[in-house]
């Protein structure tokens, strides 16, 4: 057990670092000069200069490499360029709206794609099921940004319910509710769709088992056999699927703040695009790309608590 | 002969739709999709302009069908590029098998941790946003995808009597993947490349959308979209029609791949 | 107890199960014998009410008085485990792999007597011992992937006893159980139906199981009930030509052995197979196989005749006069 978190473990660690020398090389290796970016086309080479020694440009990449990740493991991601403040600042001050939303938007996803895997599975070759076959499949094609502004148009523009974006701060916490209900609603409708169809798959294999006949046939009802039998071992492929989903779960976050100009690190990332903030963009792709990685982390050894098959293989 | 799933039908109806439109475009439009009136700008639905006109005056439908051919296009090459890198990568891995397979699928596992989005979003900091930087950020995430595809399906055939016959014949593996193992996959990966085509033109819509993809003028239902959501108050029905177009598409990928899978499963062959 | 008058199940128009006749008492220790494809686990299934959706149940089928043939699934739950029960055939997958063991032969008790966590613990521990679970207080809090396939089937015998039930049904207790533990497994479920006054229903096509474990035995062919008795008759001395047929397959010592150049006697065995279920002759459903067929037996449908109180045989041959 205790060899199976080491080597987990190590995984993790190399993966975290692989993917930061990605990071690192895109975006300090392609671009040919930062400073060239940053100051225009117009800049003097005096001021390029100064640029390029200000931002230790001139030292070889490796050395550059290696103090970016000392610095970000203590939480020094640099200066940005536009605006002017440590990058760590900007990142704390919208971690929050973003956490917010990607958990409200896991959650309210978990349960309804559970809810209608099960559901679907349960009603097996009836109403039920074609009907979530149907709508899971529209939901893998819906964007999530269109389906976030046809919600808009109409729970905001027509029936005028809800506010169609923007946020107005954590102070009112009913106004800042009201502002995260649309998006975290719109973002759990296309996530939910791929979960729900991987559930109800995975809950169909399981009640052709055998131990579910058993259930039955102790006099327990459909109802329980199918939540306490069939979901628990229906879990075991689908918490895989979960860990994949980080990853849609990010990018969609991403998207979707700035669909309803909610001030996370999914806007200020644009922000700093446009801003040609690199060290900004820098730190948040690879925060970005650090929680997918241990979110898998964390699926795999989730995967071993669940399952005491695997506890006693691992 | 057996009957054709429904879900490839229909897939294969939608899918004709839109390739037919976006290979129409390419020598006919109603208008210019980008002739700009802004005398005649939102006017409703008409003979003219069969869906009416956006906020500049141009023809929505000449726009869609533009968008629809630029969609196509970056799909296309998109699945050919991270495809052709991902089949070979996997055959590889699969032919050798030992610390290469080990290396490859590692590889594939970075790959995997990250999205196209996050991708997209470094080349754009550095290169400013562009339509090619989109196609290089969606290929580079099917690489990983189509590695591990061709690589298990591969695994399957290597263990077949025949590629064992071939193998103590004396051929060697590259010959033997070509010959043997790529016509036998070839199935596995066509429904892939399918699947990945829908995700695609997804991922081509949301990266325009944020300003990553499509370029202006160039047209793309994502920044179509985009520039709808800014005047949703005054012409909601622009905001219709590109989202529409995205989700006949996908769905029409998808189901088509779908469908593909149904009809090539071995499994479910069996069972017929 | 348990009365079944001409249950029979329809599959569309093919009869899978014809005018079943059954009586079942506490303490009635009966085998049920055939091929598979015979219907004895489609009997078992109708004995708990867990018949294919696809099922029409027909005729009647009463337990205590109640004819459950067409009850409602809610009705057939108040009766599972607390008056029949059932043990599958494999036990290797037959349990929920992510409980414990004790859990599993609990969730009956807790739910359908009521009782507390405490007392259901105390029953499940003295269940175990009565199965034969040597070191019960540590088999309970296991898994079912910690224990053998021996063991997992005794844990299914006592979720099965889990709530007292008048009739415990096996289906091929001991086909996936090398012979050992068979024979072990057949000695228990004999011993609790006596010392249970438990009525036991030994579904097998293992004869030698079946003689061993049964006072009364019903022979099965396709779906129909084709000779009845007190087991060591029927086996002893068969009435119906395919009942013969069966004991003459049997891999037993005696017949299996070498002859007497010391060549390995080949076993006799009935030539065909079953049909299928949509293909079977209107008569005598085992015509076109029986080796003393008469010209009307594919046509007309032999009726059930008693040679004895109790046993009986449904063969034109034992009601024809003979033609010699």
């Amino acid at each position: 057990m205790a060899y199976f978190l080491f080597r987990r473990t190590l995984g993790f660690v190399l993966t975290l670092l692989a993917v930061s020398v990605v990071v690192f090389a895109v975006m300090n290796v392609l671009p040919g000069d930062p400073a060239l970016t940053i100051l225009g086309m117009d800049a003097s080479d005096d001021a390029l200069a100064a640029l390029r020694e200000q931002l230790g440009l001139n030292a070889p990449l490796v050395t550059r490499y290696f103090s970016w990740v000392w610095n970000a493991l203590q939480g020094e991601f640099g200066l940005s360029h536009s605006f002017r403040v440590p990058v760590s600042e900007l990142i704390s001050e919208r971690l929050p709206m973003t956490i917010s939303l990607a958990v409200a938007g896991m959650l309210v996803t978990l349960v309804l794609a559970l809810g209608l895997g099960i559901t679907a599975a349960a009603q097996h070759g009836r109403a039920g099921d074609w009907g979530v076959m149907f709508l899971s499949q529209l939901g893998i094609a819906v964007p999530a940004f269109w389906l976030s502004i046809l919600l808009v148009m109409l729970f905001a523009v027509k029936l005028r319910w809800l506010p169609p974006g923007g946020f107005a701060g954590w102070d009112d916490p009913v106004a800042a509710l009201r502002s995260l209900i649309l998006p975290t609603v719109a973002l759990a409708l296309v996530q939910s769709a791929v979960l729900a169809r991987v559930t109800r798959s995975s809950a169909l294999e399981v009640m052709r088992l055998d131990f579910v006949r058993t259930a039955r046939a102790s006099g327990l009802s459909r109802r329980r056999v199918l939540w306490r039998h069939v979901l628990p071992n229906a879990l075991v492929p689908i918490v895989t699927i979960v860990g994949m989903q980080f990853a849609a779960l990010v990018t969609g976050t991403i998207v979707i703040e700035n669909v309803f100009y909610l001030p996370g690190l999914g806007r200020l990332i644009f922000q700093s695009i446009s801003n040609r903030d690199l060290p900004t963009v820098q730190a948040l792709v690879m925060l970005f790309a650090a929680i997918v990685v241990t979110a898998n982390f964390v699926v795999d050894l989730l995967y071993v608590v669940i399952d005491p098959r695997l506890k006693a293989r691992a | 002969m057996r009957p054709l799933p429904a879900n490839f039908l229909l897939g294969a109806v939608l899918v004709s739709l839109v390739v037919g439109v976006a290979a129409l475009s390419l020598i006919w439009t109603p208008h210019d999709p980008q002739t700009m009136s802004i005398s005649t700008k939102f006017a409703p639905p008409s003979a003219e302009h069969w869906l009416g006109t956006d906020q500049l005056g141009r023809d929505v439908v000449a726009q869609l069908m533009a968008a629809a051919r630029n969609s196509m296009t970056v799909a296309l090459v998109a699945v050919l590029l991270g495809g052709s890198i991902g089949v070979a990568l996997g055959l590889l891995a699969s032919a050798l098998g030992g610390w290469v397979e080990d290396a490859v699928m590692r590889l594939a596992d970075l790959g995997f941790a990250f999205p196209a989005l996050l991708f997209a979003i470094m080349l754009a900091a550095v290169f400013g946003p562009s339509l090619t930087n989109a196609v290089l950020a969606i290929s580079f995430i099917n690489i990983p995808i189509f590695a591990r595809v061709t690589r298990a399906s591969a695994n399957q055939i290597w263990t077949r009597d025949y590629v064992a016959a071939a193998r103590a014949a004396g051929r060697g593996r590259f010959a033997i993947s070509r010959d043997h193992i790529l016509p036998n996959i070839a199935a596995a990966i066509i429904v892939q490349a399918t699947i990945e085509f829908a995700v695609a033109i997804l991922a081509e819509a949301a990266l325009s959308y944020l300003g990553l993809g499509a370029q202006p003028p160039a047209s793309s239902w994502g920044r179509m979209l985009s520039e709808a959501q800014t005047l949703m108050y005054l012409a909601p029905q622009l905001a219709i029609y590109p989202g529409l177009c995205i989700v006949v598409a996908v769905l029409g990928f998808g189901l088509l791949g779908d469908g593909l899978r149904d009809i090539t499963d071995p499994r479910l062959v069996r069972a017929r | 107890m348990i009365e079944l008058s001409n249950l029979s199940v329809h599959f569309g128009h093919a009869a899978a199960l014809r005018d079943a006749n059954l009586v079942i008492e506490r303490g009635d220790r009966l085998g049920v014998v055939g091929e598979s494809g015979s219907g004895k686990t489609l009997l078992a299934l109708c004995l708990m009410g867990m018949a294919p959706d696809s099922a029409r149940l027909t005729g009647q089928l009463r337990i205590d008085g109640q004819d459950m043939a067409r009850a409602a699934e809610r009705d057939w739950q108040r009766l599972r485990s607390r008056r029949v029960a059932m043990v599958f055939q494999e036990p290797m997958a037959a349990l929920n792999p992510l409980r414990r063991v004790g859990d599993t032969v609990m969730e009956p008790m807790l739910l359908h007597d009521g009782l507390t966590r405490r007392a259901a613990r105390a029953r499940a521990l003295s269940l175990f011992e009565e199965v034969g679970i040597p070191d019960p207080d540590r088999r309970l809090r296991q898994f079912p992937h910690e224990m053998s396939g021996g063991q997992r089937q005794r844990v299914l015998i006592a979720l099965a006893l889990a709530c007292n039930p008048m009739l415990l049904i096996a289906d091929e207790p001991t086909t996936a159980l090398d012979a050992n533990v068979a024979l072990r497994i057949t000695d228990l479920l004999q011993r609790l139906a006596r010392e249970r006054q438990m009525a036991l229903v030994f579904i097998s096509h293992d004869l030698a199981a079946v003689a061993r474990a049964t006072e009364d035995i019903v022979v099965m062919y396709a779906g129909d009930m084709v000779e009845r008795g007190r087991t060591a008759k029927v086996l002893g001395a068969p009435a119906h030509p395919y009942t013969k047929g069966l004991l003459g397959a049997r891999p037993d010592a005696g017949v299996a052995g070498r002859d007497a150049q010391g060549k390995r006697r080949r076993l006799p065995t009935i030539p065909g197979t079953v049909p299928p279920l949509h293909a079977l002759p209107l008569g005598c459903r085992f015509s076109g196989r029986c080796p003393a067929e008469l010209p009307h037996c594919a046509t007309q449908r032999p009726a059930f005749a008693q040679t004895e109180t109790g046993r009986g045989a449904a063969c034109h041959l034992l009601t024809e006069p003979r033609h010699d």
